[in-house]
Formats: C-alpha cells, sequence, structure tokens
C-alpha cells in the first residue's frame, strides 16, 4: 500500500481509526448489524439509549465486534439538559468515553439545535466524554463547539433518513475550510457517489444508517459504500484535476500523424 | 407507588436488585437512574426504592 494511505488515519479524541465509515445502528436487525460492521469495515457504530424492556436477554452489544468503538448518541433529547443526562446513562452502560450529541426540538424535519449542543458539548467535554455533536453546518456553531471541547463536528448533509445527499455541500465545504477538528459528514447521504464527493471535497469521515438499511441489499451496499469512501479519499489525498473555465485540452499528443 | 419507566408500579420498600429480579431485567444491560441520579451498579442492593420515586431503567438499543 501507498505510505501516505498506509500513514492516514482518522484521529479522534487521541484515538486512531483506519476506517473512515461510521455505522448508524438504527433500522435493522441485530444479524445485519453484524454484516453490516463486516461488509463497511466501519470501526465506530452508533448506539442508542433507550427503556429497557422486562424480560430482554438480546443484547445489541453482543452483535457488535469487540474492536469496534460504540459511539452512544443522545438522541430523544430535546435540550442540553436531556442529553446530558443520556451522555452520562451512556457512559454508565459501560461501553467507553465517546458520545455523539443529538438535540432536536424539531420533530418535523428532526434538525439539530446547534445552539443547546454548544451547551451540551461544553459540560459533557469537561466530565471527559469525548464529544461528538451533530449540527447543522454553520461555521458560528461549529466554532463555538470546537472552543467547548468538541473531538469532532458532524453536520449534516440533509434531514435525517431522507437520502437526499448533499444538499448542504456548500456550507460542509465552509467547515472543513475552517475548522480543525474533522468534518464527519452525518446524515441525508443516500448513495455511495455522494459520500465520495463528500470525502473528495476533504470529510474526514461519513456516517450512514438509513442508505444501508433501506438497501435492496445491505451488505452489498455497506461494500459499495466503504469503496466509494475510500476512493474519494485517495482523491482527496491526491488533489482533484483542475476544471477549465472554458474549451477544451487534449489529452493525446497532438502533433506527429497525419497532418503533421 | 413507584413510577418506573412511564408505569406506576407498587414496589415501595423494594432494593432496585429485588426489582429487577422480580421483573425480570437482564442486570448485565441495564442502568439504573433514580430521580434523574446514575445509582452505581455497586449500591443496587441497598437501594430502597421509596413512595414517589422516579426511576428510570435503560439500555443500548440500535440507533443513530
Amino acid at each position: 500500500m501507498d505510505k501516505r494511505l498506509e500513514d492516514d488515519k482518522l484521529v479522534i479524541g487521541g484515538q486512531e481509526f483506519h476506517s473512515r465509515f461510521i455505522l448508524g445502528s438504527g433500522k435493522y436487525s441485530m444479524k445485519l448489524i453484524e454484516a453490516a460492521v463486516r461488509d463497511a469495515g466501519a470501526e465506530i457504530i452508533t448506539l442508542a439509549v433507550r427503556r429497557a424492556n422486562t424480560k430482554e436477554q438480546e443484547n445489541i452489544i453482543d452483535y457488535i465486534p469487540r474492536n469496534v468503538t460504540l459511539l452512544p448518541n443522545t438522541s430523544g433529547a430535546r435540550d442540553a439538559r436531556e442529553a446530558v443526562r443520556i451522555a452520562r446513562l451512556a457512559r454508565e452502560l459501560g461501553c467507553g468515553n465517546f458520545v455523539k450529541i443529538e438535540i432536536m426540538r424539531d420533530t418535523k424535519y428532526l434538525l439539530p439545535d446547534n445552539y443547546e449542543t454548544v451547551k451540551a458539548t461544553e459540560i459533557l467535554a469537561k466530565e471527559g466524554f469525548i464529544v461528538m455533536p451533530y449540527m447543522y453546518p454553520d461555521l458560528n456553531a461549529a466554532r463555538d463547539l470546537a472552543n467547548a471541547g468538541a473531538a469532532a463536528v458532524m453536520p449534516l448533509a440533509a434531514p435525517i433518513g431522507s437520502n437526499k445527499g448533499l444538499a448542504t455541500k456548500d456550507f460542509i465545504q465552509i467547515l472543513i475550510n475552517e475548522i480543525e477538528l474533522p468534518v464527519i459528514v452525518d446524515a441525508g447521504i443516500g448513495r455511495p457517489s455522494q459520500a465520495c464527493e463528500a470525502m473528495e471535497m476533504g470529510a474526514a469521515a461519513i456516517m450512514a444508517n438509513t442508505a444501508l438499511a433501506t438497501a435492496g441489499d445491505l451488505p452489498l451496499m455497506a461494500a459499495a459504500f466503504r469503496q466509494a469512501i475510500e476512493a474519494g479519499r485517495k482523491a482527496y489525498l491526491s488533489g482533484l484535476g483542475r476544471v477549465l473555465t472554458r474549451g477544451a485540452s487534449a489529452s493525446d499528443p497532438l502533433t506527429g500523424f497525419l497532418h503533421d | 407507588m413507584v413510577m418506573i419507566n412511564g408505569n406506576s408500579v407498587d414496589a415501595d420498600g423494594m432494593t432496585i436488585t429485588e426489582y429487577l429480579q422480580q421483573a425480570q431485567y437482564d442486570p448485565r444491560i441495564v442502568v439504573v437512574e433514580r430521580n434523574e441520579e446514575i445509582v452505581p451498579r455497586d449500591s443496587y442492593q441497598e437501594t430502597k426504592l421509596a413512595d414517589g420515586d422516579v426511576i428510570e431503567v435503560v439500555t443500548f438499543m440500535g440507533g443513530g
């Protein structure tokens, strides 16, 4: 392997990852989670914290390979206080210090509340959590999150579960250009080509769930995402070829045959 | 009465260990919160539920 690729690691909160695919674990069965982790090559997988059912013996953790880092989210939280409460419960469940903050007041579009997210990030970072906030791609909010101690920022590409792709493309590019932290594109990515495009732009990683969960063949789509993310990363590391504003530029030699 | 996961339950005076056993929760995969404070696992045995307590028993599920 090219040395540049070998040395190319995603670092979040001091922890190194080779994979740049974060897998959401909602919307599919436990057995499929195992397959998706395997085929997507994911090293980070998200989980939700919910009220437990009695007599429940099946534990989602048992379906996730041990070398995978668990990223509990605070979904269900409507403000910073609830997010902090859920994060603490998640840590008590004994799966490390990572937390993805998700705070939503809006139930129609499921848009994250950047203001409350900054508040929760500040509290949880001080408590030693590795905080990865889900956010609307706003540069001012991203700066506040960085100052509050976030380990990465996770801007949305399009509304959660929509599979609509990079609707916020230009604003994600601004975050990539201006924020020192890893910018992980989360929510709305529906196709491998969109994941690839985000990676070409310089995104540090892609998170997806619905794109896989609603695909015809989940393991096959997981493998497609893995390849698309790797391709986009390589293209970014390479630097893209230039675009002409007008005209053409021959890629074949123009001399030495027929007319000369 | 104790409010547990949104349901009113007659568990006054029971310890958390006793309640989890009776309700058939798997204690390895849950965490208990009492009046918005996490109850450390090693104090389940001595923590008694009292009238008016609000208890949450939570676990990890697929999501995100």
